[in-house]
């Protein structure tokens, strides 16, 4: 089990797999019996976003506050008012998808400055070594410090999202820790989670014997055709 | 390393197009193809190429036009309402005998529509799409490892026929996340004698141009033009086959319906009927072969499409009307599951007995 801060801000490349990690999040804090909040900030992609879980989310008492565009005749990426209640309401548990690199960072730029006046959160670069453009730490590198700038918040941790989708393996995300300590290392941030499909969790698990990390097994929202 | 990369469609069309030697991209952004010219202008800087956000699709098109004159490799990629816009120029690309790729992401129409998938923009590609006699090779991934592959394959046709090459996916493809091998081998682009790079006083200049005021010339170079199809249609028609051999129900369908249709073949066929597909890769040239030859087993076709029923004349004309053909469809950015693709299975099998 992971613990929480108040808000938990996800960011990272898109396609790093921030929407399923939210979805998984939210439902496992829903569990605990948290009054739980996730608010879809992705104004880059309206093809895949959390809003599409909304079903998932008012069975488990979930909120969901996101952007109405994608579904109006308003092409328009506008912003809910929902979305001061993450930062007004301190009994909620906020996760925050955030849209995709730098683009997607600039909307969370609103609430930046309640979310460092309370001080209580943890913002997460989700990191898949098997997406094009973060193959390598540098590149990766790179598209942190656009998202922070974008946004004007630093990173405090790092998620290894590392999968090849439905072919993942157990030992590819093996394989991705070590890239994903040497980018906590030139980062300076640290190794916060490892996620991994739910029918990969045991295997993981098992082979991860020397890490203190925790290892989210996650049930994929988009199933493939 | 590992060998194999996570991609959508949209990117892996994008990295493809880069190794196949494309360094000048050309595009104005539309949901859902955005990624290719995101990802674009994000790698072309780095390996000294050019990636241009034009102010226009009509822009853009006749940038393509221009590199495409000086014998380089280039493209662009847009949706449907764009494409239409860039109706203009890929008629005088045809007109001018231009070798390039484009690249169309459909989405639900008509008018701007909406952004989710759709294949109602078939007639468009299969027909040539703008003004005057003249076709593309079309060619229609049904997963992203295709979309990087048919990329390369679309660059190379364009440049053996000098004309243009056209991608067409839907939203789901450009959209959807796959495991991808990037190592396929790529043969150097052919010599173009006839491009604009400069005579080096050593011979005659090259025109490039679609302008020909006297009938004689121009309807000359259209039955020229109509050979070199005749070629194509002859031998670059492709498609795969899936359990056609003893159907007698055959399915028509391409990139997330042949998807969709594979899935309900699976489960009809655990209930008994003899049900195949056909998926054809190339839209244009259509491949008639593939089809005329069931016609002598297959009692009734179906086309499953995410169009209000356009290939289904192409399916119609290619069995020579010898069996009835059914269309199976959703639009506007819905697509068919395979629970209502095995339902006109059923119905179908129905109708044979």
């Amino acid at each position: 089990m992971i613990n929480l801060k108040r808000l938990t801000i996800l960011s990272g490349h898109y396609g790093s797999g921030k929407t399923n990690i939210a979805v998984n999040l939210a439902l496992e804090q829903a569990k605990l019996g948290k009054k739980v909040a996730v608010s879809d900030l992705d104004i880059v992609n309206p093809y895949f976003r959390t809003k599409d879980s909304y079903d998932l989310f008012a069975k488990n008492g979930i909120m969901l506050i996101s952007s109405e565009y994608a579904g109006t005749n308003l092409d328009i990426p506008a912003m809910p008012q929902e979305i001061y209640s993450l930062t007004d309401d301190k009994s909620i548990t906020g996760i925050i998808d955030v849209g995709g690199d730098d683009r997607g960072a600039l909307a969370l730029g609103r609430l930046v400055p309640a979310i460092k006046d309370e001080n209580n959160y943890e913002m997460l670069m989700v990191l898949n070594m098997f997406r094009p453009l973060t193959r390598t730490t540098k590149d990766a590198l790179e598209v942190k410090y656009e998202i922070e700038n974008a946004c004007g918040l630093k990173f405090t941790g790092i998620i290894n999202n590392s999968n090849l989708g439905a072919e993942t393996k157990a030992k590819d995300i093996i394989d991705s820790i070590s890239f994903s300590e040497e980018f906590s290392r030139i980062a300076s941030i640290p190794l916060k989670l490892i996620t991994c499909e739910k029918r990969l969790e045991n295997e993981v698990v098992s082979k991860l014997k020397s890490t203190s990390i925790p290892v989210l097994g996650m049930v994929l929202q988009k199933r493939p055709v | 390393m590992a060998e194999k990369v996570l991609m959508k469609g949209n990117e892996a069309i994008a990295e493809a197009a880069i190794m196949a030697g494309c360094r000048h991209y050309f595009g104005y952004p539309i949901t859902p193809q955005t990624e290719v010219a995101a990802y674009m202008a994000k790698r072309m800087p780095k390996i000294g190429g050019t990636f241009l956000q034009a102010e226009s699709e009509i822009a853009a098109i006749n940038m393509v036009y221009g590199v495409a004159s000086a014998g380089l490799r280039s493209m662009t990629s847009s949706s449907s309402p764009g494409i239409s816009l860039k109706g203009e120029g890929l008629s005088y690309m045809a007109g001018a005998d231009l070798p390039c790729l484009v690249v169309n992401v459909q989405r639900g129409g008509p008018g701007l529509g909406g952004i989710q998938p759709s294949q109602s923009d078939y007639f468009q590609a299969t027909r040539g799409g703008g003004h005057g006699d003249y076709h593309m090779i079309v060619l229609a991934p049904a997963s992203v490892q295709e979309m990087a592959e048919l990329t390369v394959k679309g660059f190379e046709l364009a440049d053996k026929y000098r004309m243009t090459s056209m991608i067409l996916a839907d939203g789901t493809m450009g959209q959807m996340m796959e495991p991808v091998s990037l190592d396929f081998d790529i043969a150097p682009p052919p010599e173009k004698p006839w491009a604009t790079t400069g005579t080096g006083m050593k011979r005659k200049h090259n025109i490039i141009n679609s302008l020909y005021l006297k009938p004689e010339e121009l309807e000359r170079g259209n039955f020229e033009r109509y050979k070199k199809y005749a070629e194509i249609e002859k031998n670059e028609a492709r498609a795969e086959e899936y359990l056609t051999e003893d159907a007698e129900i055959i399915i028509a369908a391409f990139g997330i319906a042949a998807r969709v249709s594979k899935n309900a073949i699976d489960a009809a066929r655990k209930e008994g009927i003899k049900v195949g597909m056909i998926r054809p890769i190339t839209l244009w040239p259509f491949p008639k072969e593939v089809f005329k030859k069931t016609t002598s087993t297959a009692k009734r076709y179906i086309s499953v499409e995410l169009s209000m029923g356009q290939m289904i004349e192409d399916v119609q004309i290619a069995t020579e009307f010898k069996a009835p053909v059914d269309l199976c469809n959703r639009v506007g950015g819905m697509i068919p599951d395979p629970d209502m693709v095995l339902e006109a299975i059923k119905k179908a099998a129905k109708e044979v007995k």
